[in-house]
């Protein structure tokens, strides 16, 4: 009997080992592969790419898009010739998305001498990782990781991103409610979501910095609530000469409609979650006249056909997540070490910042905190019962 | 004074709202007594086929007077039948059973009737068009009250009364009240206990249709969702003014939606529910059974 359990625990123990070291052998195989398909170290040949992010776990969704994009681009660029004459070499470090990995991936880059990094994916993993990359003098890139704090802390000179921040739509609105409608007097309402009460939150500190205007009135309402005529009174009780909104649709277009019923006509300004054509289809006459901010439209953008058309070649399907963002910071990447003509950290981030590159999500280059300038969104208006861009 | 008005009338509108649907609880609780938490799927049930009735009839080119009264009635028709079969088929097997057994199918109903109509129409909001007439007399105090809430009060009101007449002096009111308070006396005197039980819920399916099509067309949307919250916010108003009392329901509603009103006007909408579930918890230490309900007696 004794006997008979030693052995379950031995043998137990064999399996787990198994299983540990199997694990750990898929995971690093495909990034040794690639990594080591050219001399270890990096020599004047060769430039190595890295790219971190959530490559399994519930998050791969938007990190594979990314290293699709880098694919697609390191290809076109050593099919022409590579960079300065010398090729482009990828590695993949999957962080799944959780700060811990992140560091662990890029300790993995630093050691093995990356040129620059395209990565992370979330902002969480890319603010773990942040700190080491800048000791080591290392350019990091962000397609998707949104926290406005990354760039405008100021603590990380090395990063930069494609994608607008949170904030930057916020910045828009109130910008736009306070020189282009004039307001004085702003009521500030959300539906106490995350996304909806940060929005409102930038709007509001961005409306008291101004000098310009005040808020009147800051408060959350309850998403799903029958009547929001009470809120709607306290709007015009507080004297506000507009309404900027954070938070979706059906709660927008109910304090809308309340508001013009009661007949306030006062501007109604809101974020991308009401830019939406059922906003106007459940809003109907009171969408009218209805700011809302919204992506920047890049479908028309040459680039952005190139580089749809290089993913459909080659996979089914429409690409993922952030995939137009990747595959301009790929560009940008890359095109600086091309324009500084060096692997040099402080010529690559001057490059960044100075030359404008041609990339899917517009023509862009990076002010001094990192955010692309270029990228973003606009302002755009109900008419006639479509959005139209205002200009 | 002017901004006390506005929130006393954005009170009345919305909590004689919560009492239209509140009374169905109540009616039923004090029958049966069990919370019909399907209730809430009645009464979104009653505003999507009222958004129908009027997308047909508009494009007949009727009026939107005729309109309103139309889809209301057919509302209320369609709700009452959803009502009745509600109970046939997910209460009734079950009258004998322990109480837990009928309150877990009436949740089951509920998230069935919410799926269902989510699969059969859209999980997208809907515009539902405002179908009330613009009332002259009330174009002075329109930053006060609308036509829309003007309607909704009025129509409370009159049902409110038209129920407690209805209770009190048909046979069938009679026969209601008598099961209410010894179901197997009713039986032994000849009441048909299954009619009364089925009318109750026909009754409260049918006030709870027309609270659905009157606040769909006040707020202009709907979608398969809407019955939850406001089924939850009746229920809360039906257990403040005394659970299976019929004027307890209509003092819980308008207290819920005079609390709820104020509350925002002079404190902040970000506390709305707090102070709303705050009042039920103070008011059910106090009066564990309600404003006007009456503690059961307990037989020794």
């Amino acid at each position: 009997m004794k006997r008979s359990l030693l052995v379950l625990v031995a043998a137990l123990m064999l399996t787990v080992g198994l299983i540990g070291c199997s694990g750990e052998k898929k995971d690093d195989a495909p990034a040794k592969k690639e990594t080591s398909e050219k001399a270890a170290p990096v020599s004047a040949k060769t430039i190595l790419l890295g790219v971190p992010g959530a490559h399994s776990g519930d998050l791969a969704s938007y990190g594979l898009p990314t290293v699709e994009a880098a694919k697609l681009v390191v290809k076109a660029v050593n099919d022409a010739g590579g960079i300065n004459g010398a090729q482009v070499v990828l590695s993949m470090q999957d962080d799944q998305c959780k700060p811990e990995f992140a560091t662990n991936a890029a300790f993995k880059l630093v050691s093995d001498k990356a040129t620059v990094v395209l990565g992370h994916i979330c902002s969480g993993a890319t603010k773990a990782a942040l700190p080491i990359y800048k000791e080591s003098n290392l350019v990091c890139m962000s397609p998707s990781a949104t926290n406005p704090a990354l760039t405008q802390s100021g603590d990380y000179p090395n990063f930069f991103r494609t994608i607008a921040s949170d904030d930057a739509q916020a910045a828009l609105a109130s910008k736009f409610a306070m020189e282009n409608l004039g307001l004085k007097n702003i009521a500030i309402i959300h539906d106490k979501g995350d996304y909806g009460k940060g929005f409102a939150e930038f709007a509001k500190k961005y409306v008291e910095e101004s000098g310009s205007a005040k808020v009147a009135l800051f408060e959350g309402v309850t998403p799903g609530a029958v009547d929001y005529s009470a809120v709607v009174q306290k709007i015009r009780a507080s004297g506000a000469d507009g309404v900027i909104f954070g938070g979706y649709h059906p709660e927008a277009s109910k304090i809308v409609s309340q508001m013009r019923k009661k007949k306030m006509t006062v501007p109604f300004i809101s974020d991308d979650g009401v830019k939406a054509k059922t906003f106007i289809d459940v809003a109907a006459a009171a969408a009218e006249g209805v700011y809302a901010t919204g992506p920047r439209d890049i479908t028309a953008n040459p680039m952005y056909k190139v580089a749809l058309e290089q993913y459909k070649a080659s996979h089914e399907g429409e690409p993922g997540a952030f995939f137009f963002e990747a595959y301009s910071a790929a560009i940008a990447l890359l095109k600086a070490i091309e324009n500084s003509g060096s692997t040099d950290y402080d010529k690559i981030v001057e490059a960044l910042r100075t030359h404008e590159v041609e990339t899917p999500v517009g023509k862009i280059k990076f002010d001094s905190k990192g955010d692309a300038i270029g990228v973003g969104f606009s302002v755009y208006q109900v008419r006639n019962g479509e959005y139209v861009e205002v200009k | 004074m002017d901004y006390f008005l506005e929130l006393f009338f954005s009170g009345l509108t919305r909590g004689s709202i919560y009492a239209l649907i509140a009374l169905g609880y109540t009616m039923v609780y004090g029958i049966i007594e069990l919370i019909n938490f399907a209730h809430g799927e009645i009464y979104m049930i009653g505003a999507f086929v009222g958004l129908t009735v009027a997308g047909i009839l508009t494009s007949f080119g009727f009026p939107a007077a005729s309109i309103m009264v139309m889809a209301t009635m057919a509302a209320v028709v369609y709700a009452a039948a959803y009502g009745y079969t509600l109970e046939k088929i997910a209460y009734r097997p079950l009258r004998g059973a322990p109480r837990l057994s009928p309150l877990i199918s009436a949740i089951g109903m509920s998230i069935f009737l919410q799926n269902y109509v989510m699969l059969s129409q859209t999980s997208d909001f809907l515009s539902f068009p405002s179908l009330t007439p613009e009332f002259g007399f009330l174009h002075k105090y329109s930053s006060m009250i609308g036509s829309s809430d003007f309607l909704i009060i009025v129509v409370a009101a009159v049902v409110m009364v038209a129920l407690n007449l209805f209770i009190k002096f048909t046979r069938i009111g009679k026969a209601m009240r008598a099961t209410a308070q010894n179901r197997k006396m009713a039986m032994l005197v000849g009441i048909n206990v299954d009619q009364v039980i089925s009318a109750t819920f026909v009754i409260g399916s049918s006030l709870a249709a027309v609270g659905g099509v009157l606040i769909a067309s006040h707020i202009g949307q709907i979608n398969f969702f809407i019955g939850f919250i406001a089924g939850i916010k009746a229920f809360t108003a039906a257990v403040l003014g005394g659970i299976g009392s019929v004027p307890g329901a209509m003092l819980g509603g308008l207290l819920l939606g005079w609390t709820e009103s104020f509350c925002t006007g002079y404190v902040s909408s970000d506390y709305e529910d707090v102070f709303a579930f705050a009042l039920l918890v103070l008011i059910l230490i106090f009066r564990p059974s309600g404003l006007l309900g009456k503690a059961p007696v307990q037989k020794v």
